[in-house]
């Protein structure tokens, strides 16, 4: 099965969207090559700005291009995008709810081997708290593509979360992306993994551990959520277990409890995530294992909350 | 225009001021004032927005960067007839268009929501930029305090808009010396201020801001200037028009209870 990194079709999807849109600018702090964004430069070098090692000052000259009519990506990593960057992205982008798309790569314990100052666990959180700022989380190579497209022309700003390393393809052929629109991607019984990113081919992986067949779903629009689906998952479960790469505390593990909080769902809910700690130095694959993010943890976490 | 033109709307721009401020118990009466005449020049003289390109981009634009000058910004508003004059009483009410710090949203001709200091001078290199790509003329002017420089911020802009060689950009630095804690070089020296924009690759002009024959000739020279950014130094007053608030870091964000109310607005309409 193909293996690509999500940060792979936000390059794809850029230098689409540069070639149909002259509306289109680029912004990266330094990190161009990683990020992917510098693909955009292969079709037109002058709408791509490297604003250098300066993530706070690229938030708002983002800003005033978006102010100027432009449709502005801003991308680093989501550490400094969404950590160094939050105020900008909250007072410059957020408040007048500009048309600034900030797709943050290498976030998650996935970064590996850098370590605990790289790996963004907190993420989803900041961005989920800024009024009016939608924030998805796509799980593979074609469902980034889609979403980093139907972004750009969703209005007001957008946060897109990519991952670092590669993850295999477990969107279906044909697969057509829905902003807001969670996915079912297994239908079962009793308990429904309810995963958003990598954490998606982490669950699927998790049913073949257990002995019944559980619900997986894929949620890649954090905000707005589909409450829908969600309250439809807890009325005909017993147990709804939130899969994320990123703190439990804020992130999807969060915004599902909420829903079900207050739609007065009987359904018991378990958070497999990063259980507020910082990450390490490691291959990707240990440490999901080391934080319990890997299939035979979510097994162990849905055989303890049955 | 001739100064004396200028000068009558810079007072009427300060009557509005301290109104608004009065009116709110609350707001930036020190610093709008100081700037009163930079923003007179720019909105009479300078830019060419009008009631008719006022909701375009097809302008030129202005970025207050340091966004707790609002009054001065309604104020000019309303003396352009952009909004009533009596609505500058809501200013800092609920409900009203006329927020604590300008919000693009709210009130059309608002070019930038600014408030958070260092930030407005960045969306004005992003808007620089734009007007780069799209090749035309319009120019873009960003004010700045200079307790505002203490931002990092403010120095990643400078750097980014030299590098881009933006001369499309007006930078001016409402040089008043004072911030909330005290004298800037006391609290957190900025200075030398002019070299260090010279040594960022800026083209550095310094003047007296409240002298429109100096602020007319450093706006042209920038238009002049090509392949760098302007930066206008302006040297101000802060609270200048209002004797017992000029040059008082204490009038920063206090607002004048009746009786300074009165006084003021007696002195500046003895101007």
């Amino acid at each position: 099965m193909a293996s690509i990194a999500t940060r792979i079709a936000y390059g794809d999807a850029l230098k689409e969207l540069l070639q149909e849109d002259e509306n289109i600018v680029v912004l990266d702090a330094d990190l161009a090559g990683s990020t992917k964004s510098a693909e955009a430069k292969k079709v037109d070098p002058a709408r791509h700005f490297d604003m250098g090692i300066a993530e706070g000052n690229m938030m708002s000259v983002a800003a005033g291009l978006a102010a100027s009519g432009k449709i502005a990506f801003a991308s680093t990593f989501a550490m400094f995008a969404t950590g160094r960057g939050f105020e900008q992205i909250r007072n410059s982008i957020g408040y007048p709810h500009l048309n600034v798309k900030v797709c943050a790569s290498h976030a998650g314990i996935s970064v590996g081997e850098d370590g605990a100052s790289h790996q963004c666990i907190e993420d989803i959180n900041l961005m989920r708290g800024i009024p009016g700022m939608t924030v998805v989380v796509p799980c593979d190579y074609n469902e980034a593509k889609q979403a980093v497209r139907a972004i750009a022309y969703h209005e007001g700003p957008c946060y897109v979360r990519l991952g670092r390393s590669g993850v295999e393809e477990v969107t279906p052929e044909g697969y057509q992306f829905e902003l807001g629109k969670g996915v079912v991607l297994k239908e079962g019984t009793k308990v429904a993994l309810v995963a958003t990113g990598s954490m998606v081919q982490e669950s699927l992986k998790a049913c073949e551990l257990l002995d019944f067949e559980p619900t997986v779903v894929n949620i890649h629009t954090i905000k707005p959520i589909d409450r829908e689906l969600i309250v439809e998952l807890a009325n005909s479960h017993d147990l709804i277990v939130t899969c994320e790469e990123h703190s439990i505390i804020g992130g999807l593990g969060s915004a599902v409890a909420e829903v079900m909080a207050e739609a007065g769902c009987p359904c018991k809910l378990a958070r497999v995530g990063v259980q507020d700690v910082f990450g390490e130095s490691g291959k990707p694959k240990e440490l999901f294992e080391t934080y319990g993010l890997d299939p035979q943890s979510i097994a162990n976490v849905v055989k303890n909350n049955l | 225009m001739k100064n004396i033109e200028l000068e009558k709307h810079a007072n009427s721009i300060r009557k509005s001021i301290v109104t608004e401020v009065f009116y709110a118990q609350s707001g930036h009466p020190g610093g709008s004032l100081g700037a009163a005449d930079i923003i007179t020049s720019l909105y009479f003289e300078e830019l060419d927005i009008n009631d008719e390109n006022l909701d375009s981009v097809d302008r030129d634009r202005f970025v207050l960067s340091k966004g707790h000058a609002s009054p001065a910004l309604y104020a000019a508003f309303a003396e352009k007839g952009w909004i009533e004059k009596e609505e500058l009483k809501t200013f800092r009410h609920l409900g009203s268009r006329l927020q604590g710090h300008p919000s693009m949203r709210l009130l059309p001709g608002v070019d930038m929501s600014t408030g958070s200091l260092g930030q407005g001078i960045s969306c004005a290199v992003g808007m620089a930029l734009a007007n780069k790509l799209d090749k035309n003329d319009h120019r873009i002017y960003t004010l700045c305090g200079d307790g505002e420089c203490q931002e990092g911020q403010v120095w990643e802009a400078i750097m980014a808009a030299a590098h881009h060689k933006l001369d499309n950009l007006c930078i001016i630095i409402d040089n008043n010396n004072l911030q909330i804690d005290g004298k800037v070089e006391d609290v957190m020296s900025i200075y030398p201020l002019d070299e260090k924009m010279k040594a960022f690759n800026c083209h550095v002009i310094e003047i007296d801001g409240h002298d429109f024959d100096q602020i007319r000739a450093a706006f042209k020279e920038a238009r002049e200037t090509k392949g760098q950014p302007t930066v206008i130094i302006a040297k101000t007053v802060k609270g200048k028009g209002v004797s017992f608030m000029e040059n008082q870091a204490g009038w920063h964000g206090v607002a004048p209870n009746e009786e300074q109310y009165h006084a003021a607005i007696k002195e500046l309409e003895a101007c």
